[in-house]
């Protein structure tokens, strides 16, 4: 029994984002800006300090008109697990344990109380899925009543980014602690932005559960990484070793190339340039 | 560590969001005329959290950022607190608060004066959508006042309404059965830019995606839906209706089209062949639209070919009208392939029937006032089969003061910003003495309003939402309070009950219910037990009538070559305004998901996330082709000047591939001068730069664009 329920208890959360239904229309971003207390501020095109700890980035193929196509991909944290589970870009470069790798669940926290704001986590993600508070945050008066109680308001000073609503993970083992279950099912635990997104492009649930969407589409090889074996599936920067756990897919292959960086002919033909693996 | 971590955190202030018992509440989101069905997460009454609903018939838990946002608009700064009188020079900003009391006295007190006068004519009103109970109770108010300028804001809907009404001859809605269609040819409407209802289009577009279907998106620039479409067809903007009635000649000539529904249930075609077969050839339909002939026939074969094509139209959003005879020109291409009525076709759909009030007793006055007839000419001799006409409307009292009316009530709407032509629509407003907003923010037509009476939010009162968005089923939603009321605000359809109330008489008369609730809970009858428990109510059985039980023309067929029909179908296109030797480019407003431009300007969240390529700081991007820039010598970033005949604006460059050479674009939905700091000043309102043009057929204003140049100085 205690063996069954510790399986039970190892989850590796993770995402697949499907770039040929993304739109761009920004639910994600908003979705989890409303839900995660996120602050805004008079002006925020200046996108450096700007918090979108869900990022659409806009990808063109860069041909010319007409022949020029455009793909929306947005950014969550990637939740990266490393070489070996917990050593990720960010938590290896921490001074201060503010942000750790859970091995129940995959995912990388932010402590915003230990956090002093050192930025090397900044530095060291490869994906620029963190961010820095310049500033406290300020909402115009009566604005506060919208704040939800489940994410803390963070301070000037300190880093935060994506948890994967980690707090809607909490409340969800905390129904099935009362309702005498073991465990969650796949939409008991889903992501703000997953929830929000019209075009059903966002997919979340349990890498390692072979019933969850996410490990039908990505198929990810947990003996080799987490690496995709569905051959229109990706991730960013794959060869960087960071075993992100937010896959992408795409019919299109300039979209697919566009998620690394390849010398040339590399990607069309993987091998054939010396040096390359 | 801990030093450095007290040192670093040395915050001045941390809200701590208080804890409670968390409920969920459902509504429907009234903030765009899309219908979805939301659903309120709440702390201790507090509302801290916008959802789509699961399971919804139009959204089924998806959401716009919109619609996630209006918690901003609840709890935000952009809110008219409480009644309001302006005391300094219209537009100031310089108010004294008043009470409800003072504020509905008032306005009663002016009503009575003008109407005292044998002016009742001379009271206006403009609207968002008409279908509802509100905008019912409005223009019944002016029905009973006695005045016939009821004028609701045009969109796309007016003319695909016109359409249905001059080719099948029923007055009805256009329902367009997305999901079900294998091909889709779009005449630049933006599937996911926030045509129709935002979010079942979303949805309908993943499913066009997941099924293969072919998708042509057909415009000038690469818009997010040209972008995810199967084909971007890029054409010379404002020949849309060339290149779809170029798709029915070739469709024609071959003999592709759908031979029962032609000959059995349509009328006509005999005339329509002619018109295609002799002005529309491939070569001419090519040299006007662009589009090469291979791509035209392509279209047309595939078209014709698949099994349940759909062809559609009204650009981005659809908020502008548009030219009739595009709208003919498309609809014609829906009926050659068979796809009226019929599963992934366009559906005629009833109009909403549930508000049956009794009719109002009217008085002398009242009379007197109605045979004055409409200021905009909707339904006169000229154009006798449109409904509304805002543009006309607007343009009839700019041009005389004596014409212009003497009281405006502005209600769901914000004309000063939205509508093309805003020099226009100052002057308008210059010849109205008296404007009464029932704006909940301070929006740029509040700002110039002589009183505010600010309604509640959509999250703290009951409105039905007939929701006239293109479905494929009819749609009833409700908009239920999710919380009380915040600030001194009271809801439109009170307001209204009370004016009557106090102006007494027929007037008085006519509005018998003790308050809105009470109109409300009697006008949905049957409908209500439902609606106010699952906020939704929906016609699953509908199907649209037989092609033989459809149509109510003379012929009793579909029409092809009905009068008005033709005179529409022979007109030229509408031109933009302006000579081409001194504006040597065209510009051509373009819609996105990310800018609101209807009467409700984008929440905070919104802008945020606006691309830097678009607004930077207070300035607002226009997109042009690499090519286009050289030729100017212009670089990327760089400040410069665009002019059109009716206005110009300091802009900067965006350096574009996805733009045809030689068009300019820019966002609507910038360039506010209301709502609050995160919105007010940044970017330029484009329709400063644009203006109307009159389409000779329905008299809507048909504009696409404008000619325009770009100076460096």
């Amino acid at each position: 029994m205690k063996q069954a329920q510790k399986e039970h208890t190892t989850k590796r959360y993770g995402m697949v984002i499907d770039l040929d239904k993304c739109t761009g229309c920004g639910s994600c971003m908003v979705a989890c800006m409303s839900e995660n207390n996120v602050p805004f501020k008079t002006d925020e095109s200046n996108k450096l300090d700007s918090i979108t700890w869900m990022q659409v980035y806009k990808l063109t193929n860069g041909k010319s008109y007409p022949n020029t196509e455009i793909c929306y991909l947005p950014r969550p944290c990637q939740h990266c697990a490393g070489k070996h589970e917990g050593h990720s870009p960010c938590v290896s470069v921490c001074p201060a344990t503010a942000t750790d790798y859970s091995k129940e669940t995959g995912i990388v926290s932010q402590i915003y109380t230990r956090c002093f704001g050192c930025r090397y986590c900044m530095g060291a993600c490869p994906y620029h899925a963190r961010y820095f508070n310049w500033w406290d945050p300020v909402w115009p008066e009566g604005m506060e009543k919208y704040l939800s109680p489940d994410v803390s308001p963070r301070m000037r000073g300190i880093v935060e980014k994506c948890s994967f609503c980690f707090h809607r993970y909490q409340l969800a083992r905390n129904k099935v602690y009362l309702e005498g279950r073991k465990d969650l099912d796949e939409d008991e635990y889903q992501t703000a932005c997953t929830q929000a997104c019209p075009a059903g492009a966002i997919k979340f649930g349990d890498l390692y559960n072979p019933e969850h969407e996410v490990h039908r589409i990505a198929q990810p090889d947990m003996q080799h990484g987490g690496r995709p074996q569905n051959p229109h599936v990706f991730r960013l920067l794959e060869r960087l070793g960071t075993n992100t756990k937010v896959y992408y897919m795409s019919e299109r292959r300039w979209v697919r190339k566009a998620g690394d960086n390849y010398l040339p002919g590399e990607f069309e033909n993987p091998g054939a340039v010396a040096g390359s693996h | 560590m801990d030093d450095a971590s007290i040192w670093s955190q040395n915050w001045a202030w941390t809200p701590v969001p208080a804890d409670g018992a968390v409920t969920y509440e459902n509504s429907t989101c009234t903030l765009c005329p899309g219908g979805c069905g939301i659903t309120v997460r709440k702390v201790e009454g507090r509302a801290v959290k916008i959802e789509g609903t699961k399971g919804h018939p139009v959204n089924d838990g998806g959401i716009c950022i919109l619609g996630l946002s209006g918690l901003q608009l609840l709890y935000g700064p952009t809110r008219v607190a409480s009644p309001l009188k302006r005391i300094g020079e219209r537009g100031d900003g310089k108010w004294q608060k008043i009470t409800w009391d003072q504020a509905i006295s008032e306005v009663s007190a002016k009503l009575a004066e003008v109407r005292a006068a044998g002016n009742s004519h001379a009271l206006g009103a403009i609207t968002g959508p008409d279908r509802g109970t509100v905008s019912g109770l409005l223009e019944r108010f002016l029905l009973v006042y006695g005045s016939a300028n009821f004028v609701r804001t045009p969109t796309m809907m007016d003319n695909f309404e016109h359409v249905l009404y001059l080719t099948q001859g029923v007055e009805a809605t256009a329902g367009f059965d997305i999901e079900n269609a294998d091909l889709v040819l779009s005449f630049g409407s933006g599937i996911i830019e926030g045509w129709g209802s935002p979010v079942r289009m979303f949805k309908a577009n993943a499913r066009l995606v997941e099924n293969g279907a072919d998708v042509f998106q057909i415009e000038s620039r690469l818009s997010n839906t040209a972008a995810k479409s199967k084909h971007w067809v890029p054409i010379n903007p404002g020949t849309e209706a060339d290149l779809a009635l170029g798709l029915a000649h070739i469709i024609i000539g071959k003999g592709l089209f759908d031979y029962n529904f032609v000959s059995t249930h349509a009328h006509g075609f005999e005339a329509f062949k002619q018109l295609v077969q002799t002005r529309y050839t491939p070569a001419v339909v090519s040299e006007k639209t662009g589009v090469a002939p291979g791509k035209i026939e392509e279209m047309a074969v595939k078209f014709a070919r698949a099994a349940k094509p759909l062809a559609i139209c009204g650009r981005g959003k659809g908020s502008a009208p548009g030219g009739l005879k595009e709208f003919l020109a498309v609809h014609m291409l829906n009926a050659l392939a068979g796809s009226v009525n019929r599963q992934g076709g366009v559906l005629q759909m009833p109009p909403p029937d549930y508000i049956r009030w009794t009719e109002p007793v009217t008085d002398e006055l009242a009379a007197e006032g109605l045979r004055k007839g409409r200021l905009d000419g909707a339904g006169s001799d000229q154009f006798p089969s449109s409904r509304h006409l805002l543009n006309r409307f607007i343009a009839a009292a700019a041009e005389d003061a004596t014409a212009a009316p003497q009281v405006l009530l502005v209600a769901g709407a914000n004309p000063y910003y939205t509508f093309p032509g805003t020099q226009v629509v100052k002057k308008a407003f210059d010849n109205i003495p008296y404007i009464v907003s029932f704006s909940s923010y301070m929006d740029e037509t509040a700002m110039n309003a002589d009183i505010i009476l600010p309604n509640h939010v959509n999250l703290e009162r009951y409105e039905d939402v007939p929701v006239i968005a293109g479905l494929s089923k009819p749609v009833v939603g409700l908009s239920k309070p999710v919380v009380a009321p915040q600030l001194n605000t009271r809801h439109i359809g009170d307001t209204i009950i009370r004016i009557a109330k106090a102006m007494g008489g027929h007037i008085a008369g006519a509005f018998e219910w003790d308050d809105y609730q009470a109109c409300l809970e009697e006008t949905l009858s049957d409908k209500w037990d439902a609606l106010s428990g699952s906020c939704i109510w929906v016609d699953d059985a509908y199907a649209p009538p037989a092609p033989d039980q459809a149509f109510n023309t003379y012929s009793s067929k579909f029409e092809f070559n009905a009068g008005q029909t033709q005179k529409a179908l022979n007109a030229d296109n509408p031109l933009p305004e302006g000579n081409t030797a001194e504006y040597t480019l065209t510009l051509i407003p373009f819609d996105a998901m990310r800018l609101a431009n209807g009467y409700i300007g984008n929440p905070p969240f919104m802008t945020k996330i606006v691309a830097d390529t678009v607004m930077k700081r207070k300035d607002g991007f226009i997109e042009i082709n690499p090519v286009t820039a050289g030729k100017l010598g212009v670089k990327q970033g760089q400040r410069v000047t665009l002019s059109t005949p009716v206005g110009e604006a300091k802009v900067r460059v965006n350096i574009f591939e996805g733009i045809k050479p030689d068009i300019v674009a820019i966002p609507r939905g910038l360039g506010h001068t209301a709502y609050d700091e995160y919105l007010a000043g940044k970017g330029v309102n484009v329709n400063e730069l644009l203006g109307t043009v009159e389409d000779p057929a329905s008299g809507h204003d048909a504009a696409w664009g404008i000619r325009a140049k770009l100076t460096t100085a």
